[in-house]
């Protein structure tokens, strides 16, 4: 059985349909990467799929569960990470990881947030007010907080949106542990050569539809490509 | 187009937004309600007093103090006999009558001797608020011009008596106030009005306060969790969205009620310099708040609580960023601040029926009444206060909630799309 399973899924602002009826699966432990121009409507399924959205069509099941109708027990399993996320400025980075692990088992709490600071790698700064943080600090304590609650889907909007060179690579390689370990992870991206690296199968989406699905090699071979970049631009633009 | 211009048009578009029309509109609609039915109020008491005379005494000073009533009020009773007075009063109760006058048989023969002249007056006063003091106050007025017509009638006819006191101040007052089915001796409606706004103004004013700071906090709360984009984060936790609001609400009531307290004890060391006794024990009138009476406020103080930030809750809702959340503030603020001024100005008892409808329906209004209500044993409009705020504040939680449950919250509302395009369109 997939871990994340879309049939058809359509989503509707309005009279604005930013999900045109969308259909992918993701198998247990894979890294399923949404690709796509900016609009195409990669934040909205990555919303809708997190519970933040209800959807006008189509069906989603997560790890079992109807999205429509048990979105309180998907919320125990997954964890999502928006790509422009905040924290509480006036908490510390460790009072922060320990309010989100309060939420889950009271006997894990103090693990979590022992892995949440590892994660971020913050140092002596963990005890800082969140509002002395660099972005790039920010974005370590939230990609913190989205995988010290071992989630089994974790749904990561531009994980390493933000962050400088070195910093991205040591998440990248995170996310990329993580997935050894069994969470299921789902992602979108800007940036090719991420995907490339990170993921094991991939859904190109453009104007709310998806365009071409499949492993980044594959695809590449099938356009002739030299990198997903150039399978971007075909399949988009082309 | 000049940097001036195009500033001044950015800026009028970024203002021109239903976030900042809409709370004034509805501020502007509340003022003209509570204007119409205060000029109803005021129109009413610049009517001449509506008063019933018992004139036993046909000689000089008691024909002066006839003369005077008959000229500057309107009389509806009008008799020579004490013996009316019971009728005298029904009478006056009927059609809505100030007080009873008494001129007892006595009085010039007394003034002569000099020893003041008796005036008994019996009040029957409708509300305790400001407005409804108006008439008897004006009713007052007409005893001192009749007490100044008397000295000056003792001046002309130069007579004996030769103490000026007494000549400048021939006359003196027994009064008896009937209220709400008590009888007050020796105390007049503005006295009664005084103690009962003494005891009673605190809680308003505290719950006034309560509810603009607790209330700011949790629209401003809603505000920075959009702002900060932490919001979308906890929608995502498993944690009930009940539970997120009902933990907004209960924080934000724990905080206010704190602040109330310092407030609270602040505001008691202010009234107590001010406080009016008059030397009068309330207590041996029957109005005594019980411990069980405490208990009743404490109730009704804190579902309003519940209530108002519920409300808040929901303004919350509409907040985008900190700086709309101020906006939104204003509404809530004026609802904490009308029920208080209609309760200094006016009794519950008294209003017009659509502003008796309006407060009442101000769950705000409830805890600020209740007090007053409480000293006069009116425990239906207590009990019926508290029952209507509880149900109040589980309907908005439950929208609240609800809005939660939906898109709205994150993607704000579709509507108001025609005023967008009138205002794209005009700049």
């Amino acid at each position: 059985m997939p871990a994340v399973e879309v049939k058809n899924l359509v989503k509707k602002y309005g009279s604005i349909d930013a999900v045109k009826g969308i259909s992918f699966s993701i198998d247990a432990g894979e890294i399923f990467g949404l690709i796509g121009p900016n609009g195409a409507g990669k934040t909205t399924a990555l919303r809708v799929l997190s519970t933040l959205l209800s959807i006008n069509g189509g069906s989603v099941t997560i790890l079992g569960y109807d999205l429509s109708k048990q979105a309180g027990e998907i919320r125990k399993l997954i964890s999502y990470l928006p790509e422009d996320a905040g924290a509480y400025k006036n908490l510390s980075g460790r009072a922060y990881l320990q309010f989100i692990a309060n939420f889950f088992d009271p006997k894990e709490v103090a693990a979590m947030v022992q892995k949440g600071i590892e994660i971020t790698d913050l140092g002596a700064r963990i005890d800082d007010r969140v509002d002395t943080y660099s972005k790039g600090m920010m974005r370590r304590l939230l990609v913190g907080r989205a995988l010290m609650t071992n989630p089994k889907l974790a749904i990561l909007d531009e994980p390493t949106s933000g962050l400088d060179v070195i910093n991205a690579q040591e998440i990248r390689k995170l996310i990329k542990t993580t997935a050894q370990k069994g969470t299921t992870v789902l992602l979108s991206s800007h940036n090719m050569l991420e995907v490339e690296y990170l993921c094991d199968r991939i859904a190109l989406i453009s104007d709310g539809k998806i365009v071409e699905e499949g492993k980044p090699k594959a695809l590449m071979e099938k356009y002739k490509a030299r990198n997903i970049e150039e399978v971007f631009i075909r399949t988009v633009h082309e | 187009m000049s940097g001036l211009g195009n500033i001044t048009k950015k800026e009028i578009r970024e203002l021109l937004t239903p976030a900042t029309f809409v709370p004034i509109i509805l501020v502007a609609l509340i003022f003209a309600t509570m204007g119409n039915s205060i000029q109803g109020i005021q129109e009413q008491s610049q009517t001449p007093p509506t008063i019933g005379v018992i004139n036993e005494d046909n000689s000089t000073f008691g024909a002066i103090a006839s003369t005077i009533l008959h000229d500057h009020a309107k009389v509806i009773y009008n008799s020579t006999s004490s013996s009316d007075k019971q009728v005298a009063l029904e009478t006056l109760k009927e059609k809505n009558g100030v007080a009873l006058i008494i001129i007892p048989q006595n009085f010039t023969e007394r003034i002569r001797h000099e020893q003041p002249g008796n005036i008994e007056v019996y009040w029957i006063m409708k509300g305790a608020g400001l407005m409804d003091t108006l008439s008897s106050s004006m009713f007052e007025s007409l005893i001192v011009y009749i007490n100044t017509n008397i000295s000056k009638e003792l001046i002309q006819e130069n007579t004996s008596i030769h103490n000026a006191s007494f000549v400048l101040s021939p006359t003196k007052r027994s009064e008896t106030t009937y209220f709400k089915n008590r009888e007050f001796q020796g105390l007049s409606p503005s006295t009664i009005s005084g103690m009962l706004s003494s005891q009673t103004m605190l809680i308003p004013i505290v719950m006034m306060m309560i509810i603009i700071m607790a209330g700011s906090i949790v629209i401003t709360s809603m505000a920075l969790e959009k702002e900060n984009k932490t919001l979308e984060t906890l929608l995502t936790l498993p944690v009930k969205r009940t539970s997120i609001v009902t933990g907004k609400i209960v924080a934000a009531a724990i905080i206010g009620l704190l602040l109330a307290i310092i407030y609270m004890i602040g505001m008691q060391f202010y009234f107590s310099g001010f406080q009016f006794s008059g030397g009068v024990n309330f207590a041996a009138y029957g109005l005594v708040i019980t411990s069980m009476d405490f208990i009743w406020i404490g109730v009704s103080l804190f579902i309003t609580l519940i209530a108002g930030l519920s409300l808040c809750m929901l303004m919350g809702t509409f907040a985008k960023n900190y700086k709309s959340a101020q906006t939104l503030t204003f509404p809530i603020t004026m609802l904490a601040m009308i029920p208080m001024f209609i309760t200094m100005f006016a009794d519950f008892d008294t209003l017009p029926l659509a502003l008796k409808i309006f407060t009442f329906a101000i769950p705000f209004s409830h805890p600020m009444m209740a007090p007053r209500a409480l000293l006069f044993h009116d425990y239906t409009l207590v009990i019926g206060g508290i029952v209507y705020v509880a149900i109040f504040a589980m309907v908005t939680i439950s929208i609240v909630v609800w809005v939660f449950k939906t898109d709205r919250l994150l993607i704000g509302t579709t509507k108001f799309k025609w005023m967008k395009k009138i205002i794209r369109r005009r700049f």
